[in-house]
């Protein structure tokens, strides 16, 4: 019994890590691709390239306008974050603390427009910040991002479970609403906060359809649009196309490697909640 | 997949629980305009975000619908004329096929797949949290990235499957380029990034389960499958439900990844609904016609949402 | 602490990000910055174009211009977004397919020509509606059968002329293939392009004389449609093979194992160093002889802030002794020139020999068919059927029917 059972975790192990090994490959064969001249052009790359070299990044940095295409999503990335902490922070307060009449109608039209893809707006969308002279402009693709429904939800969520023992001992104190929410609310939805820190960030990051359409320039756009674009220009020259793959991955990869925790936990809460 | 699937997550959650009135009564605040004043000032900066962007738009895709308009020249109403065309017109049925059989190869790989690593992690297994990160890092990765990065490996000539393939002695497909490879090419890339994300969820979802059901049943001589099938995925039936509606609705709305490993070719076979809305309205300057495919899709993905959660009873066990 | 910190980062980074957003518009009087964006230069040209654009700057010193280049594959959607989004640039290229539609939806800018005289009649008429000009041709180029002359030695065939039909070529192309040895005898894309002109070898038409319908399915549309699907698998690599993805043809082509390409002239700058011997014939036809012709040209926007200095980069750009002299020496399509004798030194450029085909092929033309609406769907839809016909999933008259219909629909 002992022995089947030291078996079968043997067996598990080893079906967990080839399985590992499939998931990391084409991260591995990605940075090989890059580090490989002419990768594509006219043979499969070596696993252990024979005269690896950067040229391809170097290409990438030189040719396109690849270093400010990184600062774009670097920026836009920053300020979606930022902004959609304070929206969502404030709402969620409202939803959590501040009762008034229609508070329950306000908060379902909220939920609403989670249902709501990007894909059906993107017509009207277009055509209303052609209106405000907004396309080709950072702020242009930054307005439809700065509410997020689930960021309110996230953080309703957390407000809710603050005790009101603190607002009350808070109100005692004098404290106002913006007191108790800088103050009490705030501090004690820190984890909450992270969370929505690293999905805003990281779906700013990801983010393509709309930078796609309202970015034109190639010196606006984001990584994702940069992306896509390469191929039609580097057609066979996959070792530039991954080398901006690389490059794109990595500030996304720190990102979530130094907040792991919160990801992992929000990706999981999401689907317990 | 980043923070459109929680978004879900939490709308099918509030929509099981309506947001409490608790503690209502015992909030400091003071009636009257000032009042009124901290309200709009907590509210507005979300609110107005929402309404211009959100709200406004909606409507005016609703518009937009009802016209025929290429961007360029004043708009012209046709009435339902766009949703007449579209429903006659045999490619709308053919880019919703796509779209499905996109979500019917996806839905059942990912699921099974995040079921079985879900399982193998949630055992004494050594350094869990370093497979688990692994597992979850496509999850962090771009859509364009994640296409990008497979359409190479599944190149048809110097790609590295095919040249794996080539030394087990089979002559692998030619994937993207051919007509009938690309869905599943497309397919195999968004299983790729979403089975971390999967496995996350249900792992969540297992270790809520209270250990001492799956012990009595084992003392009750159930075996391990027997235990699988009527213990633990009975109660781990919200997550798989949480992950099915998800997947439907980022489904139906399937994108980037098709954009950037196919654009929805070669000849049209891998055509989805979100690819046909984009070149309709800047490649063939139909934004009327999008606005009414954009506003069809959205009532496929609210039916199937609506049928997910009133069909939920039958098979959703809440402990 | 952390957060006022964190705050301040993003103050900061939001006013810089608008700041810059800002100033990336801008454009005042006085020295000028004019916007070009082109596909014709990519994939090969890019230095050739800016040779051109360095010698307008010299002569025109208070002229900036600043070019994007993109590929032909996005170049379509992008004008079209770009035009919708009022951020074209003020000068972008345009295919005569597409310049009766953008003429009707009035982006394109009238434009005063400084010496008509310069240009070839037929292609400048065929950018002005109604006695005004809206466009400048920028080339004109037509689709040869290029031949690897080593292949047809070691076959011990005949090499393609001028009088082959489609018979003559199927004959060889079957003689050439070795399957075995990864070397075919033919290639011709599937696609709108190959199809209209196809079709025009075969006596059909592709619209009806009034151009509101299709007219292509009929035995002729069908046997060329055929002519085209037939050839993959049997002579030509199938779609599972990767035949009809970007540079496909060429690099084939280039590394020694493809027979004869139809292609366009061009791809000469991209067999420039083949280490064997290559040259071009008159396209075959079947019941008559048909070679497409191309013509890319030049628009000012209508929106442009600076038509005048846009347009003068237009006419340098179409027109100039610089634009003349790269165009010839790099084989980079041929000038719209009306000058014969400038345009006959082609003939002595080297590599192909035969460059009289290029001029020859002219004697017999197929023009792309041209719709008032539904230009750009009716060719992928055409494409697309083809395609599916190609791939076994439709019977070729299964996709003309669907082709039909769908066509009928986009452009009626």
């Amino acid at each position: 019994m002992r022995e089947r059972a030291v078996g079968r975790s043997v067996v598990l192990h080893v079906v967990v890590a080839l399985g590992a090994v499939a998931m990391f490959f084409p991260f591995l064969w990605t940075v090989i691709t890059s580090i490989t001249p002419g990768a594509g052009l006219t043979q499969t790359p070596a696993l252990i390239p024979e005269n690896p070299s950067l040229d391809a990044y170097i290409r990438l940095i030189t040719e396109r306008p690849f270093v400010r295409q990184a600062a774009n999503s670097v920026g836009l990335a920053i300020v979606t974050t930022l902004v959609q902490l304070v929206t969502s922070a404030t709402a969620g307060y409202a939803f959590s603390r501040l009762p008034f009449r229609g508070r329950g109608v306000v908060f379902g039209v909220y939920l609403a427009t989670m249902m709501i893809p990007l894909q059906v707006l993107i017509v009207p969308l277009f055509a209303e910040l052609k209106a405000f002279g907004l396309i080709n402009s950072y702020l242009g693709a930054l307005l439809p991002t700065f509410a997020s429904a689930f960021g309110i939800f996230l953080l309703r969520q957390a407000i809710e479970q603050v005790p009101r023992e603190l607002d009350e001992a808070a109100t005692i104190d004098g404290a106002g609403h913006f007191r108790i929410f800088w103050s009490v609310v705030l501090p004690n939805i820190r984890p909450a906060l992270a969370t929505l820190t690293v999905f805003a960030f990281m779906s700013s990051w990801n983010s393509f359809l709309w930078p796609l359409v309202v970015l034109r320039k190639p010196e606006l756009q984001t990584l994702p649009v940069a992306l896509a674009g390469l191929q039609g220009q580097y057609t066979t020259a996959w070792d530039v196309v991954m080398a901006g793959s690389v490059l794109s991955i990595i500030p996304m990869l720190a990102v979530y490697l130094a907040a792991q925790k919160y990801v992992v936990q929000g990706v999981a809460n999401s689907g317990l909640k | 997949m980043t923070a459109a699937p929680a978004r879900i997550g939490a709308a099918t959650a509030a929509a099981a629980r309506p947001p409490s009135r608790r503690g209502s009564t015992r909030l400091p605040g003071r009636r009257g305009g000032r009042y009124a004043l901290t309200v709009l000032a907590f509210l507005l900066p979300s609110a107005v975000p929402l309404a211009l962007f959100v709200l406004g738009p909606m409507l005016g895709a609703a518009w937009i619908s009802l016209t025929e308009w290429n961007l360029l020249a004043p708009p012209r109403f046709v009435g339902i004329g766009n949703y007449l065309d579209l429903l006659g017109d045999p490619e709308t049925g053919a880019v919703f096929l796509h779209t499905l059989l996109y979500i019917v190869g996806y839905l059942p790989l990912v699921l099974v797949g995040g079921l079985a690593l879900a399982l193998a992690l949630n055992t004494r297994l050594r350094g869990r949290a370093f497979w688990r990160g692994i597992y979850f890092l496509p999850v962090v990765t771009s859509w364009i990235v994640v296409a990008l990065v497979w359409r190479w490996l599944l190149q048809p000539s110097s790609g590295v499957v095919n040249t794996a393939l080539g030394w087990l002695g089979i002559d692998g497909p030619g994937w993207w380029t051919d007509p009938f490879w690309a869905m599943p090419s497309i397919i195999l890339a968004s299983a790729w990034k979403d089975l971390g994300f999967v496995m996350v969820i249900l792992l969540a979802g297992l270790q809520a389960i209270d250990p001492a059901m799956i012990e009595a049943a084992r003392i009750d001589g159930a075996g391990w499958w027997r235990r699988l099938v009527s213990v633990v995925l009975p109660l781990l039936s919200p997550s798989i439900f949480f992950v099915v509606v998800i997947s439907l609705i980022n489904g139906f709305q399937v994108f980037d990844q098709v954009y950037a490993m196919t654009g929805g070719g070669p000849g049209g076979a891998s055509q989805v609904v979100v690819q046909q809305i984009y070149d309709l309205t800047f490649r063939y300057g139909q934004a009327g016609e999008a606005s009414a495919l954009s506003w069809m899709l959205f009532a496929v993905v609210l039916a199937v949402t609506v049928v997910q959660i009133i069909g939920q009873r039958r098979w959703v066990t809440y402990a | 602490m952390k957060h006022h910190l964190l705050a301040g980062v993003g103050v900061v980074a939001a006013a810089g990000l608008i700041l810059a957003g800002c100033s990336a518009d801008g454009g005042d009087s006085g020295p000028v910055t004019i916007t070009y964006t082109n596909f014709i230069s990519n994939g090969g040209n890019e230095d050739n174009l800016q040779t051109i654009v360095d010698a307008f700057e010299a002569e025109n010193p208070d002229i900036t211009v600043e070019v994007t280049t993109l590929p032909y594959g996005d170049y379509g959607t992008a004008l079209q977004t770009d035009l919708a989004a009022g951020t074209v640039s003020d000068v972008f290229d345009i295919e005569y397919a597409n310049y009766r539609q953008f003429q009707a939806d009035g982006v394109l800018a009238p434009i005063t020509v400084a010496d008509p005289g310069a240009y070839r009649p037929s292609l400048l008429e065929a950018y002005q509606t109604d006695g005004t000009q809206y466009a400048l041709p920028s080339s004109f180029s037509d689709v040869v059968l290029y031949y690897n002359k080593d292949l047809f030695d070691a076959a011990g065939l005949d090499y393609p002329s001028s009088d082959w039909t489609w018979a003559d070529e199927k004959k060889a192309a079957e003689a050439l293939t070795d399957q075995a040895a990864g070397v075919w005898g033919d290639h011709q894309p599937v696609s709108f392009y190959e199809y209209y002109k196809a079709l025009a070898q075969n006596g059909g038409q592709f619209l009806t004389d009034d151009g509101t319908a299709v007219a292509f399915n009929t035995p002729e549309g069908v046997e060329a449609a055929q002519w085209l699907v037939g050839k993959s698998g049997t002579v030509m690599p199938t779609i599972e093979q990767g035949q009809g993805t970007a540079d496909f043809d060429t690099n084939l082509f280039k590394d020694g194992k493809l027979a004869m390409l139809h292609s366009g002239i061009w791809v000469f700058g991209a067999f420039a160093d083949v280490p064997f011997g290559w040259d071009i014939a008159v396209e075959p036809g079947n019941t008559t002889q048909a070679s497409a012709v191309f013509s890319n040209a030049v628009g000012v926007s209508a929106t442009s802030e600076h038509q005048e200095a846009a347009a003068k980069w237009a006419e340098f750009l179409t027109s100039s002794e610089t634009m003349v002299n790269v165009r010839l020496d790099s084989g980079w399509e041929l000038p719209p020139i009306s000058d014969e004798a400038k345009l006959s030194t082609y003939l002595d450029k080297g590599a192909p020999d035969n460059r009289q085909a290029v001029f020859d092929s002219l004697d017999a033309i197929a023009l792309p068919p041209v719709v008032a609406k539904g230009q750009t769907e009716m060719q992928d839809i055409m494409s697309e059927e083809l395609v599916e016909a190609q791939a076994g999933r439709k019977t070729v008259q299964e996709a003309l029917d669907s082709a039909e219909q769908r066509i009928n629909a986009a452009i009626g």
